[in-house]
């Protein structure tokens, strides 16, 4: 009994399994064999245009304008903090780390960056040129509340 | 004891101070700039064989901490090819200098024989005190061994970004700071830099 209600399950599973087989390709890997060398693309050259670029939704981390190759953020040094620090920006012109990273958990306002924030590149990412592998219908607010005013007045403002 | 070390020295001036009784003027002359050169080149050779990288590299401290660190960087590994290596940046090439260098460094002949950094752990407890020695002489001397290679007057500010020309053209041109005020750093791990004055 047990076992007759069993066989379509499984026959089932089969059949996704065999499906996902088919149709799973790693965007990296290619349809390169597992027990081949894929070759890697070439590697990217980060953009160093020092040109802001806007925040897709309003609490976007910034990302990085500007090449960061080489930079040392350990426990002993943050190349980030040495140009970006409160103390730095007027020789250096960059921006400054705000006020927000400055805080700990608990609210309370530290002299120095907070560890919790220590890691610059966690959210701060610099940006290559290149083709997204997969694609991207994200709308930004404004994008989106114009679309749908379009739609509503049948022309746009 | 002194009366007889000044009676040898006195002894050794009077046959110094003779005139030579079997060798000619001409082998003498002819022969000491010849001597003189070969001492010379022997030594010079001697004093670039301790400028090289295969030298440097021989001794484990510097090839096992400063030498893994310098070949993740640009002045190792490049598009260009064109690397630096530990004399380039380490060693003046100016004679006098480089002379001046290599008498400093018998202390570091001094540190390799006591094992003042021959374990990891030794090397990152001395890391501030060694990369502020380098600091200071490059801040000393202008970041000589930077611009050995890096002239100013050839930096082409259109190909650099808008960032590093604000810097270079301000701070670098009007001799306010020198290279190594900002590029610390740039070939080896920096030390804990909080406690840098």
């Amino acid at each position: 009994m047990r076992r007759a209600s069993l066989l379509p399950l499984l026959l089932a599973l089969m059949s996704t399994l065999s499906l996902a087989q088919t149709t799973l390709v790693d965007a990296m890997r290619g349809t390169t064999p597992l027990m081949d060398d894929a070759h890697p693309p070439v590697l990217g050259n980060q953009e160093n245009k020092d040109v802001r670029r806007n925040r897709a939704f309003p609490m976007q981390p910034p990302t990085i304008p500007h090449r960061i190759d080489g930079y040392q953020v350990d426990r002993n040094a943050n190349r980030c903090v040495g140009c970006h620090s409160r103390t730095r920006i007027e020789d250096t012109r960059a921006i400054p780390i705000p006020a927000t990273h400055y805080m700990d958990r608990d609210g309370t306002m530290r002299g120095d960056v907070s560890p919790r924030r220590y890691f610059c590149t966690q959210c701060h990412v610099p940006q290559d040129e290149v083709k997204p592998l997969v694609e991207n219908l994200y709308q930004d607010f404004d994008a989106a509340r114009k679309a749908s005013s379009v739609k509503a007045t049948g022309k746009s403002r | 004891m002194v009366r007889r070390l000044v009676e040898l020295l006195r002894r050794y001036w009077l046959v110094v101070n003779r005139p030579s009784a079997y060798f000619s003027l001409a082998f003498l002359t002819v022969g000491g700039f010849i001597a003189g050169i070969v001492f010379w080149g022997a030594f010079n050779t001697a004093l670039e064989l301790t400028n090289t990288e295969p030298f440097c590299i021989g001794c484990h401290e510097m090839r096992d901490n400063v030498y893994v660190e310098l070949q993740s960087t640009i002045h190792y590994s490049n598009r260009s090819g064109v690397r630096a290596k530990c004399p380039d940046c380490h060693v003046p090439h100016q004679w006098t200098d480089k002379i001046a260098r290599k008498m400093q460094a018998s202390k570091e002949v001094w540190g390799k024989i006591f094992g003042t950094i021959d374990t990891r752990e030794k090397f990152e407890g001395m890391r501030l005190e060694l990369a502020q020695h380098e600091w200071a002489r490059l801040k000393a001397n202008d970041s000589l061994e930077c611009r050995n290679c890096h002239g100013f007057d050839y930096m082409d500010f259109t190909r650099q970004s808008p960032r590093a020309v604000q810097q270079h053209s301000t701070f670098l041109a009007n001799r306010e700071k020198t290279c190594i005020d900002c590029h610390k750093g740039i070939s080896h791990r920096l030390p804990k830099m909080v406690e840098v004055k």
